[in-house]
């Protein structure tokens, strides 16, 4: 089964955008204000948090939208029973554009779920800020908080069997909000790899490759801008 | 200091833990020569507790650098605790852990080496401090008993968890009773239970006490460390004294032991003293009058009796089945309300023959046992043809305590020593 159908013109309902999925996942934990974008290779539902978080899914739905100021329509089909939705739009505002793109990609991982999750859960709440560092000699990848008891490092080695995929042009050492971060360990919790890329400017990308039962693939993408500077490295 | 643990010790080590963070909030860690030591002491300083890990507990021990002194530190509780929050984590990731004290960088590193090489490592602050050191002997206490911490453990089971005190007591035929506390409250009608649990005498590897003798202590301190006997399957000593007396719980096998040392709730009633005693700390009893328990304290609650009794009651009395137990100690009545008295209301009459509704107790069937401030009524046992329950059947510890809070502070004395 095709992720979704996409039909720009669907002679019957004279709409705007038809896309129908069919099967329906629990990935709406973020969705609050939700932007939809239709694009050739599927649905983007941007939610963004404070202008500076975004995540991204692609989702399985039929959604129906007529055109400006027709309410969004959902049908959701499980056993023979349907339930139709109908959303009131808003004006979208502008999404915020993280103008993150491939080319300027300087580190890249891609990790098992299974490594990272437990951590997560365990981070020190304390600490205001989750520091990534990415470096081509050891510690190769680590996470780092900083609360009240001291500082906590975890790290993950580049020939680790966790660690599946590990590209490494310079050392970068960055520092993300944890307030922003921890939204993230949802789709974490779902998901069966991470791949995690940071560019010139600090921006980090996470992308969350969820499998569901039917074996589909679905993509959660988070983007989030560095705190601050990066400092010299605490004990 | 470095100590290397790895392998089911690492899990140990984190249950001692968190043994610990239930009593105090700061953790005293010294490495000494026998062993790597964690105390804690409560902030009234009414509970203490201590693990002794002997060298053979780690892979690799060392106790100080050649040459440099013996470094010990106070850390935060909740920081240690937190490097061994999950347990489950600890079993299942967990292949190593290393814990060493950098004096230069007034660090306690702790290391955690993990499945897929995967490296936690935490840089915890640390206090310099003194050593903490209580003073107790386990051998001055004249009364002691053993049993498998699981047996211990099955019978604090029923209590509720939410009980902040227990009775330990040894009855008629050298029965070990654990029941339920409850301080006098002006309200008390919210205390309408109490739970008692009986342990005969074979359970125990070693009893040695007189009937009689109880002690009033913290459970949820107890519990703490009856957890722990119980997940490593050992035996939980218990060494007491006279009420008021610090008692000394212990464990020990050959890789560890552990203490803790709990005040108990002081028998406040005329025969005993001694809240203002200086000698209250000194390890050795004293022998006094009030040591030597009453004959009658706790030597006459023998359940079976009132089963007996409650037997013979039914169809006797129509409504009342259970016979209700003054609980005043000897001649005295305390003048407070005392624990909630439901059948002073009138019951419902009830089809005789059948039981009435039970409304206070605990336990299944008519084990259940009535408090309340009414006369007991007539009884004669058809055993022994006696009559029962009229002379009150008390524990010293029945009656209302009328300074409970002072017996909590200072009966555990804490000896700092200044450092060389």
């Amino acid at each position: 089964m095709p992720l979704l159908t996409q039909q720009i013109q669907d002679e019957d309902d004279q709409d705007s955008l038809v896309a129908s999925l069919d099967n329906v996942r629990n990935l709406s934990t973020i969705l609050k204000h939700a932007t939809c974008f239709a694009t050739k290779n599927g649905i983007k539902v941007t939610v963004e948090n404070a202008k500076c978080v975004q995540a991204n899914t692609l989702t399985a739905l039929r959604m129906c939208y007529q055109g400006y100021g027709y309410p969004l329509r959902l049908f959701l089909e499980e056993g023979g029973v349907v339930t139709v939705c109908k959303i009131n739009t808003q004006d979208p505002e502008d999404t915020l554009d993280f103008d993150f793109c491939s080319t300027n990609v300087i580190n890249k991982i891609i990790l098992q779920s299974e490594g990272l999750r437990e951590a997560f859960s365990e981070l020190d709440m304390m600490s205001e800020v989750l520091q990534i560092t990415m470096s081509l000699d050891k510690p190769y990848f680590r996470l780092s908080t900083f609360g009240n008891a001291g500082s906590s490092h975890l790290d993950y080695p580049k020939d680790s069997d966790l660690m599946e995929a590990f590209h490494c042009n310079q050392i970068q050492v960055n520092r993300y909000k944890i307030s922003l971060l921890k939204p993230s360990t949802k789709a974490l919790v779902l998901s069966c790899k991470v791949s995690i890329r940071t560019d010139n400017r600090g921006f980090l990308s996470s992308q969350y490759m969820i499998r569901n039962e039917d074996g589909q693939i679905c993509f959660v993408e988070y983007y989030c801008c560095p705190d601050e500077e990066v400092p010299e490295s605490e004990s | 200091m470095k100590c290397l643990v790895t392998g089911g010790n690492v899990k140990v080590l984190g249950k001692a833990v968190h043994s610990l963070s239930r009593i105090g909030d700061e953790l005293y860690l010294e490495p000494l020569e026998d062993g790597l030591s964690l105390r804690t002491v409560n902030s009234s300083r009414s509970a203490y507790a201590c693990f002794l890990f002997a060298p053979l507990f780690f892979q690799q021990y060392q106790a100080a650098t050649p040459g440099q002194d013996l470094l010990r530190c106070k850390i935060l509780m909740k920081s240690f605790l937190s490097v061994f929050r999950s347990l489950a984590m600890l079993e299942k990731t967990v292949e190593k852990c290393c814990i060493s004290l950098n004096g230069r960088s007034s660090r306690l590193v702790v290391q955690l080496h993990c499945k897929f090489g995967v490296r936690k490592t935490h840089n915890l602050s640390f206090q310099d401090c003194e050593s903490l050191q209580a003073v107790f002997d386990p051998a001055s206490c004249p009364h002691m008993l053993r049993a498998p911490a699981r047996v211990l453990g099955e019978a604090v089971l029923p209590f509720p968890p939410a009980l902040a005190e227990v009775t330990l007591g040894i009855g008629r035929g050298r029965r070990v009773i654990l029941r339920s506390y409850h301080e006098e409250e002006a309200d008390s009608t919210a205390k309408a239970m109490v739970t008692e649990m009986c342990l005969g005498e074979e359970d125990f590897q070693q009893l040695q006490a007189q009937e009689g003798v109880a002690i009033t202590f913290c459970l949820k301190e107890f519990r703490g460390l009856l957890s722990f006997a119980e997940s490593a399957n050992l035996n939980l000593s218990i060494h007491f004294d006279a009420p008021g007396r610090p008692a000394i719980f212990t464990i020990k096998d050959s890789l560890l032991d552990g203490h803790f040392v709990l005040a108990t709730l002081s028998d406040t009633d005329s025969h005993s003293q001694d809240l203002g005693s200086p000698e209250r700390h000194q390890p050795v009893p004293q022998l006094q009058a009030h040591s030597i328990p009453h004959p009658d304290d706790f030597a006459n609650d023998d359940i079976d009796s009132y089963m007996i009794a409650m037997e013979t009651t039914i169809g006797n009395e129509g409504s009342r089945v259970l016979p209700s137990i003054s609980l005043s100690p000897g001649p005295q009545h305390p003048e407070s309300p005392g624990l909630h008295s439901e059948e002073d209301e009138a019951e419902p009459s009830t089809v005789p023959g059948t039981p009435p509704p039970k409304k206070v107790g605990t336990g299944g069937g008519g084990r259940g046992r009535r408090w309340g401030r009414q006369q007991p009524p007539e009884l004669t046992c058809s055993l022994c043809s006696s009559a029962h329950c009229s002379s009150a059947p008390s524990w010293p510890l029945y009656a209302p305590p009328r300074a409970p809070a002072l017996c909590w502070l200072k009966t555990v004395r804490v000896k700092a020593e200044p450092r060389t």
